[in-house]
């Protein structure tokens, strides 16, 4: 432990917030750093520890210095604190704070508000390390293993993002939540993550591409809104994180474009044209694009129950007080007060769903959450011209955001993905048709076989298009037994 | 657009890889990157190759160019489901090849070419250059194994035989290309400072044959804040380097061609490279070489003392003084006019290629030298200029 407790951080971390001279908030991260690598050894990825791993660090902010390519033991990854460049004139940009400089200190009046943004968004990073810890057994490729940690170290990089804001300016309560996010366990009775969809097992490579795909879009969509707060440090270190998590988008949407490509060569190769013939595609060792859309179906719901309650009084608070706001705010022309403008928001009436007008500033889960839905159905287009291109007659489609619902103006009643109205009895007959089942399940893990001979893949996803870092096929992006 | 840069080498997005995650318009300073509800796009109009969007980007689909006669329009690239096929052009080597991509080299290598008069062609028999393969965004970086003087220790004059050596990174030049030099630090605003241009001073294998080094001839300016730093530079030291530029100044591999090289100080870059080039690739060629070189005194001409070693045969050298102690002052015009009836006859000859590189105040004097012989000779140096130019046998880099 010894060796741990006197790295030399100002070397070892890299950052840009001039941690040398903040010696109160250095002591603070050096005391919470043997936890994390603890943390990191305990629920990072499993079995893969001493394998170097072709990883990009961060080195600095600007274009050129985070993106630095180069073969790493990932408990020896540079997690490093790296803000946006401050911009000396920004100003808050939305809520009755409008036009004020953006805050260096965190306002007395916002200061649990805000630390309860930052230490649920912080607590989403670890825990999405701890559904995955278990995927690099399974991968179907050493360039999908060496995505995959990519996605877990900089996943871990964002909690370490966080933490630094909680240390840095929110005192003993941020030292404490600080423990807290190292303490809670994705999944755990006792002491679970804080919200639901992370809690969920990743068991198998297509659920981790949907995840990467559905959940870290959610992310994507928070850090946006985050990016937007007119406190100052959170804003920059949210706009930096987005840079990271747009690899995340990446490895989910082309994880799943590949699994669909493969599966439809596999059928023409085959001659099996009817898609829906499930025997007869799972005979060729490849997911059929049924299930494909029932995994779609299970962690587009679940990730729409991120986004919180439709109409939210916290969120209206949040986006008043200046702390967070909409998606792309800057750029949405509008008063940026929203104390008259209403937001038609989908609800449940007389049995029915209708959108009702709602005041704009309570309805801001609503509209990040139509954001968000507006954004997957880009990349479900993408799937559907990988599919198209083929010539196998299918489409995969996002399910109504009344489908399968947990949180929210939903949670109490069951619908299809088309949005129509079922008993408790309907759903029950028809759930499997829906959602993955057990069956499906034990299916997809069945072809969960290891591949890890530079430049193969398993059978069931095909190879990408192009290589990381512009590496040709058969790079080693993993040596195992390095 | 200027003249030099086109055809035009487009960035161009694959919208089959990309994933709209909008990385590279949040990054992009200049604003060139922009979207519609189908892709992402770049504004050939604005993109100025800075490359800062090429590292961010987490699919790789934004690495992609095409050679273009006619940029690809936003609505264009809107539309695509797929990347175009690179279209069919004429030969790039040819007439108006792209001698950089970036526009602020192009612009140097623009103002060095301003003595032409016309359009650059590069000589039929060149060798095709690579172009712009590292630039600000991505330098190439490169170690100096090599400072030495070239002036002798009294003169006025510090010029230095620099080599750098680029280890595993491909840095293919041609005799007569430059490379971008990129010196440390920011400028009193803030910005990084501008690139400079040097000529290889070695041929196209080497300083030293295929060990992946070049060299070059750096004269220190008074105040010059890239010379003296590259001067000062101690063995070891690294140097991010862009380039290759330059796509029309190059040496003809036709052994049959007679190559008159003129020029002054530093200016002898290129000629040491054609030189070296000639000696250890084809050294019973039967074209000649002829070098015109100015310097205010021997102690102060660059080279004088290897230039010694190559043999007459190979090449003829004219040395001109204009500060020789109790000599009277010979310009490279005067030499020129000495030769004028060998040249008068040279000059016309479909394999004579003449090259002027050095200071901008001998274009005038050389010109009228030139003038001046064919005039004795009944021809029309004008009209002969352009057709050589057009020929791609007419050559001038001043600075």
């Amino acid at each position: 432990m010894s060796e741990i407790v006197h790295v030399d951080y100002t070397t070892k971390i890299p950052n840009n917030v001039d941690l040398a001279n903040d010696r109160q908030v250095l002591k603070a991260l050096e005391g919470w750093h043997p936890g994390y690598l603890d943390w990191w050894n305990d629920m990072g990825p499993e079995g893969f520890q001493e394998s170097l791993v072709y990883l990009r660090t961060a080195i600095s902010v600007d274009p050129k210095g985070w993106a630095k390519f180069d073969y790493v033991r990932m408990p020896e990854y540079r997690w490093g604190v790296l803000l946006a460049p401050r911009d000396e004139a920004r100003k808050v940009n939305f809520g009755q704070h409008l036009g004020e400089d953006a805050w260096q200190e965190v306002p007395g009046e916002y200061r649990a508000m805000l630390r309860r943004l930052i230490v649920i968004q912080g607590d989403t990073e670890p825990a999405s390390v701890e559904q995955q810890r278990h995927l690099g057994k399974t991968a179907p490729s050493l360039y999908d293993m060496r995505n995959l940690f990519q996605v877990n170290v900089e996943e871990g990089r964002h909690l370490w993002a966080m933490v630094y804001l909680l240390q840095k300016y929110f005192g003993r309560d941020g030292r404490e939540e600080a423990d807290d996010l190292l303490r809670r366990r994705s999944g755990d009775e006792d002491a679970p993550r804080m919200l639901g969809a992370f809690n969920e097992a990743t068991p198998d490579w297509l659920s981790f591409f949907m995840f990467t795909f559905f959940t870290d879009r959610d992310g994507k969509m928070q850090l946006e809104s985050l990016a937007q707060s007119g406190f100052d440090p959170l804003s920059r270190t949210c706009r930096f994180m987005l840079t990271e998590e747009a690899h995340h988008m990446f490895v989910g949407e082309t994880g799943v474009g590949r699994t669909i490509q493969r599966t439809c060569e596999a059928m023409l190769a085959a001659g099996v044209d009817d898609p829906t013939d499930i025997a007869k595609v799972r005979a060729l060792g490849v997911i059929d694009l049924p299930t494909i859309q029932k995994k779609m179906n299970l962690h587009y719901s679940l990730s729409l129950d991120l986004f919180g309650s439709e109409v939210s009084t916290n969120a209206a608070n949040f986006y008043n007080c200046g702390l967070k706001g909409r998606f792309q705010e800057t750029k949405i022309d509008d008063d940026h007060r929203l104390t008259t403008a209403t937001y038609p928001v989908a609800k449940l009436v007389d049995g029915a769903i209708a959108l009702v007008d709602e005041p704009a500033l309570t309805a801001l889960n609503m509209r990040l959450r139509d954001d968000y839905v507006n954004d997957c159905a880009k990349g479900v287009e993408r799937w559907n011209k990988i599919i198209e291109k083929t010539g196998v007659n299918f489409r995969l489609e996002l399910p109504h955001t009344v489908f399968h619902r947990h949180i929210g103006e939903f949670k109490n009643v069951h619908a299809t993905p088309k949005g129509v109205l079922l008993g408790e009895a309907d759903w029950a007959r028809v759930r499997d048709d829906y959602l993955p089942s057990a069956e499906d399940g034990a299916f997809i893990e069945s072809l969960m076989t290891p591949v890890s001979e530079p430049g193969q893949f398993a059978g069931w996803i095909a190879a990408p298009k192009v290589g990381i870092d512009n590496k040709p096929g058969d790079f080693e992006y993993v040596k195992i037994a390095a | 657009m200027s003249v030099l840069n086109a055809p035009l080498k487009q960035h161009v997005i694959d919208p089959e890889i990309c994933i709209r995650c909008n990385t590279c318009e949040e990054t992009c300073p200049v604003d060139a990157v922009t979207h519609d509800d189908n892709n992402y796009v770049v504004d050939a109009s604005l993109c100025n190759y800075c490359m800062d969007c090429i590292s961010p980007c987490p699919t790789g689909s934004i690495d992609n160019w095409r050679v273009v006669s006619r940029a690809y329009s936003l609505d264009e690239q809107f539309s695509w489901g797929e990347l175009p096929m690179q279209e069919d052009l004429p030969d790039l080597a040819g007439e108006g090849a792209p001698e950089a991509l970036e526009d602020e080299v192009g612009k140097l290598l623009e103002e060095a070419r301003r003595g032409l008069g016309g359009k650059p062609v590069a000589p039929a028999s060149a060798s095709k250059p690579s172009v712009n393969l590292y630039n600000r965004g991505k330098p190439a970086t490169a170690t100096l194994t090599g400072n030495f003087r070239l002036t002798a220790a009294d003169a006025d004059n510090d010029v230095r035989h620099l080599i750098l050596d680029f280890g595993d990174q491909p840095f293919p030049v041609l005799e007569g290309q430059s490379i971008g030099v990129v010196p440390p630090g920011t400028d009193a605003a803030g910005k990084p400072h501008a690139i400079r241009l040097y000529s290889v001073a070695s041929p196209r294998d080497g300083e030293k044959p295929n060990a992946g080094n070049l060299a070059l001839t750096v004269k220190r300016e008074k105040g010059g804040l890239a010379s003296n730093w590259l001067c000062d530079l101690q063995k070891g030291a690294r140097i991010e380097v862009t380039g290759p530029f330059g796509a029309t100044f190059l040496m003809p591999n036709d052994p049959a061609a007679t190559i008159i090289m003129i020029c002054t100080g530093t200016g002898s870059a290129p000629f040491r490279g054609f030189t070296e080039r000639r000696r250890r690739a084809m050294p019973d060629a039967s074209g000649k070489l002829v070098l015109f070189f100015g310097a205010r005194r021997q102690e102060e001409l660059p080279y004088f003392g290897p230039l010694q070693k190559v043999p007459e045969t190979l090449l003829r050298k004219h040395f001109c003084y204009s500060r020789a102690p109790g000599q009277p002052r010979v310009y490279v015009q005067d030499a020129i006019r000495g030769e004028g009836a060998a040249l008068a006859e040279l000059l016309p000859q479909p394999g004579a290629h003449v090259y002027i590189c050095g200071l901008r105040g001998m274009e005038s004097g050389v010109d009228e030298a030139f003038a001046d012989i064919c005039r004795h000779a009944g021809i029309d140096w004008a009209a002969l200029k352009d057709a050589m130019r057009g020929d791609g046998r007419y050559h001038v880099e001043t600075y």
